[in-house]
């Protein structure tokens, strides 16, 4: 028998706020455990927690940009549960009524087909504290509770299950991962855990309508991960009904050491949660203009980006990709494109030279040192023909480390392209008369020896005389006409 | 007449006169405390050193000219309340020594007037009570009569003030709990309305129930404290950004127009024969005064004893999870792992009606049974806050019973908590609606137990309900009865 493959996904966002989501305390990555906490999220007795308007902003941003419904009045929920990370017993959630709903995203198919992916809901939570289980003499055997993290600010986006493979729910988490980074809502970083996901899996016989039994699989921290996970957790799963046995409602934790999932909890081990709506929260009341207030800070999103490359720039299809999933990087190409710069020569050279050298040097394009006005002004020197696009990199490469125009760079270093017929014609004349075999040769009907000319006079000129003013007269000069 | 015997507002006159310093004040109180505290058993705590401190700082603002309302007054609270470097143990085991690193707002805001924190006052088990009687540190007594209840949960809050223990005191209400024992101790005690003061820092029982409020030995008292609490509080969402009222200079004694309501529903059966009486004749007085008494309807009293019990139990279910043994309080010792120290020190550390309420409250949050139970009763709460609303549409305060009966003896109830429950049949319909009431002396038994009366006010008009209550209060002498200890 076939199957197909039904995959809905939880990614928890952590949101980029200064502060946490019901108190004042900073949200720094790495600090001394504990110093990053006050009453509320000590959960000390009498502790009341006041929610974090900027929390809601990255909310509503996000759900905008998620093609979401924006909840007029939304509601915090207690989920309650027993755990040494959760300081109260409960985690703040929302549970009935959420911010967001009812929104999408579309992923591009292998065939070229796009298909739209619903997003059931989006929700803003606290996050719990980390457990250190000790390793010190001190502390062998005992777990240590660090609550830095205890009540920093995620959303919680819900997918439909709508993924049908692997590839389809990394795609999906890619463009999610892509938007939240463009709208500046959450640093990304998978590996700190700011972007996380959690995957609901099952198979169904191809053909039949109702979903089979679901496992939800966690822990998993990198895209390829995610695929892995996914794919060991299908063939498990069709491993299983084929040998006869049922595939069982539970939690499965992913090691990425062994590549396989392993079970945590049962259904019959399933909390109940006992949401209720938390008395210490009013409803949250988000006005129309409030939402378009969110709306009009919303930057233009990696799709329309891309087709406004593609449409109005004339770029492939592909160098627009590259250069609007970076929202830094679009946001550079768009500042020259602004200042004059050819839009497709000014994509090469920021998908070359720039990405090069970025890499090389291990720099952020927010922090690279030929400004798009630098950049411009270089390009423009290659377009009129004051040097040449080989000349162009040496002066990129002084450009990078002084931080000069490519005009100071020209000028100081004498890189002028010659243009100057009389001057190239006294190289050319030398060149000739200092090869006289070569010149037989290339009369004797060795056309190709023009090239080795063509690079005497360059060479001769230090690279600086025009290549094609340099052809057309020693082509001229050779055969004498 | 000795500096105990003295009101609030008495003592402020003669601080501002330097008749009398706050330390002699301070210390003529702590020695009240200790010669009748080991009968009442009304303080958990007792701040001998901090508040000699305290009331010499409050001299020296005195003599600088910076006195304000509470400056130097003798004043305790309610162990609920969080003190920052004082014991706060909700009369639990499980928080016993337990030292809070924070003020709640309404302390904070009674110490920003140099008011002297005297102690902490005994109340039942994360004031879950009617009586007092459970708390991890004993029952609290009645000053009248020590072989009573002084009510609850804020036992301590009303017996202290009874007792002349602290000059005024702080309590909690979140369905009857300042205002059942203020009328068994013959004080006054005042809910606001939910919002009005800040809950921060109070260590919750039911969050959408509970209020802060004050206890005193007589109205203008009453005024003076809640003006020092009452406002807006950012770190409580739940507090209420609208305007506090000038609450003294609104008792004008003048009750022309006024109309009190008398819901029928809270004159059935069950009601003690002298609490009714007392209770028309207060009636009958205000009627004299100048008000107009009406008898109005709240068609779904019957129902808040239930609603409260599911609402307060299921909000108690969730916040008292945090006390888990992992990061304060009591933790079991020898425990096996994880959930077995959860269980033990859980187990050892609350006390039987809370975990009855706990029980109670998880029941009926679980899956399955939250439509049937929680919800329901959320729905109730709507109708009966609208019974209120629709009452005050054609009368300014309502007139009730504060219990149905005067104060019972210690032990009477403890084995049966249903009858427990229904000592605070009439207050709780007012917390379920948030708004505001307070307690005040109306009589005695024939046996000579104290008996209150309940004037229920429209949500933020404590205002109107300060100047209803003393006008009787001029009108009668209840107030000045003292309880002999």
């Amino acid at each position: 028998m076939r199957y197909e493959t039904v995959i809905g996904l939880e990614v928890h966002v952590q949101l980029t706020t200064n502060t946490k989501i019901f108190c004042g305390c900073s949200k720094d990555f790495g600090q001394t455990p504990n110093s990053q906490t006050c009453p509320v999220c000590l959960g000390l007795p009498g502790a009341l927690p006041v929610l974090n308007q900027q929390v809601v902003e990255l909310a509503i941003k996000t759900g905008l940009a998620t093609n979401c419904q924006i909840a007029p009045r939304s509601i915090f929920a207690r989920k309650n549960y027993f755990y040494p990370d959760l300081p109260k017993g409960y985690q703040i959630s929302q549970f009935e009524l959420p911010i967001c709903e009812h929104g999408w995203l579309d992923i591009d198919l292998e065939n070229g087909e796009r298909k739209r992916i619903g997003i059931t809901r989006a929700h803003m939570e606290e996050d719990a504290g980390k457990l250190i289980h000790g390793d010190s003499p001190q502390t062998a055997g005992n777990s240590l509770v660090d609550l830095n993290r205890a009540c920093t600010p995620l959303l919680e986006i819900v997918s439909e299950p709508d993924m049908r493979s692997a590839d389809e729910a990394i795609d999906y988490l890619k463009k999610l991962h892509q938007i939240v980074v463009y709208l500046g809502v959450c640093d990304g970083n998978l590996e700190e855990g700011s972007f996380r996901c959690d995957a609901n899996v099952s198979v169904r016989p191809y053909g039949q309508e109702e979903f089979g039994t679901r496992a939800e699989l966690k822990n998993i921290n990198s895209f390829r991960f995610i695929k892995q996970a996914i794919e060991y957790e299908v063939e498990r799963q069709i491993d299983l009904i084929e040998g006869g046995g049922k595939v069982i409602q539970e939690t499965r934790l992913f090691d990425s050491d062994t590549g396989m999932t392993r079970s945590m909890r049962g259904k019959e081990e399933a909390h109940d949660y006992r949401y209720f709506p938390d008395p210490d929260l009013v409803p949250l009341v988000i006005s129309p203009e409030w939402i378009e207030e969110v709306r009009s800070t919303l930057p233009e999103l990696p799709e329309v980006k891309r087709g406004r490359f593609v449409e109005e720039l004339g770029l492939s299809v592909y160098d627009a990709g590259v250069l609007a999933a970076d929202r830094a990087l679009a946001e550079y190409f768009d500042a020259c494109v602004a200042l004059g710069s050819d839009a497709k020569s000014c994509a090469n050279w920021i998908m070359g030279e720039v990405l090069r050298k970025l890499k090389e040097t291990d720099t952020e394009i927010t922090d690279v040192p030929i400004t798009p006005e630098l950049l411009t002004g270089l390009l423009a020197r290659i377009a009129d023909n004051t040097i040449s696009g080989k000349i162009a990199k040496t002066v990129f490469e002084k450009m990078w480390q002084k931080g000069q125009t490519a005009d100071q760079i020209i000028d100081a270093e004498g890189l002028k392209q010659v243009t100057d017929t009389g001057a190239i014609e006294g190289l050319v004349d030398e060149v000739i008369a200092a090869n006289p075999a070569q010149v037989a040769e290339y009369l004797g009907g060795k056309d190709k020896l023009i090239g080795f000319f063509v690079g005497k006079v360059m060479q001769a000129s230090q690279g600086k005389a025009n290549p094609g003013m340099v052809n057309q007269l020693l082509k001229k000069k050779l055969t004498g006409n | 007449m000795t500096v105990y015997d003295l009101t609030l507002a008495e003592l402020r006159a003669k601080l501002d006169k330097r008749e009398i310093s706050a330390v002699e004040v301070t210390k003529t109180y702590l020695d009240r405390i200790a010669a009748t505290n080991p009968a009442l058993n009304t303080f958990i705590t007792i701040c001998n050193e901090t508040a000699l401190a305290e009331a010499q700082a409050a001299d020296q603002a005195i003599a600088a000219g910076k006195a304000q309302a509470l400056t130097g007054l003798p004043i305790a609270a309610k162990d609920i309340f969080n003190t920052a470097g004082l014991r706060t143990t909700c009369a639990s085991r499980i928080l016993d020594n337990y030292v809070s690193p924070y003020d709640a707002t309404a302390i904070a805001r009674i110490k920003e007037q140099k008011a002297v924190i005297v102690g902490k006052l005994n109340m039942d088990e994360f004031a879950m009570g009617s009586s007092n009687e459970n708390s991890a540190f004993g029952p609290a007594r009645n000053p009248w009569n020590q072989d009573l209840v002084p009510g609850g949960s804020s036992g301590g809050s009303a017996a202290s003030v009874a007792a002349r223990q602290a000059v005024a005191s702080l309590g909690t209400d979140t369905g009857g709990s300042i205002r059942q024992p203020a009328a068994h101790c013959s004080v006054v005690g005042l809910k606001p309305t939910y919002g009005r003061v800040s809950r921060y820092g109070v260590i919750a029982y039911a969050s959408s129930l509970d209020q802060v409020g004050p206890v005193t030995r007589d109205v203008r008292d009453c005024a003076l404290m809640l003006q020092a609490i009452a406002g807006y509080d950012p770190a409580d969402s739940t507090s209420v950004n609208t305007p506090v009222a000038d609450y003294q200079s609104n008792l004008t004694g003048d009750l022309k127009g006024l109309k009190i309501g008398l819901p029928k529903e809270y004159f059935v059966e069950g009601l003690d024969d002298d609490v009714r009486k007392a209770v028309e004749l207060a009636a009958d007085k205000y009627r004299e005064l100048g008000a107009e008494i009406i008898e109005v309807s709240l068609p779904h009293t019957s129902y808040a004893v239930a609603c409260y019990y599911l609402i307060a139990t299921a909000e108690a279910s969730s916040n008292l999870a945090r006390y888990d043994g992992v990061r304060y309080g009591l933790r079991a010792e020898n425990t096996e792992n994880l959930v077995d120290m959860y269980m033990q020190t859980r187990a050892a550390g609350f006390g039987s009606e809370v975990k009855r309420r706990i029980m109670l409250g998880t029941y009926a949050l679980s899956s399955g049974y939250y439509d049937a139970y929680y919800l329901k009763a959320q729905k109730v709460r709507t109708l009966i806050r609208q019974d209120f609303l629709n009452a005050f549409e054609s009368v300014d305060a309502l007139l009730t019973p504060v219990a149905p009966t005067p104060a019972f003896a210690l032990g009477e109830k403890v084995n049966d908590p249903l009858q427990m429950y229904l000592s605070d049949i009439y207050t709780i319909p007012v917390n379920l609606a948030g708004t505001c009431a307070m307690s005040l002396p109306c009589g005695f038994s024939t046996d000579e137990r104290p008996i209150g009366l309940q004037l229920i006010g429209k949500p933020f008009d404590e205002a109107t309900l300060l100047r209803t209550a003393h006008a009787y209060e001029q009108a009668t002498d209840w107030h000045k009865k003292q309880a002999n200890i």
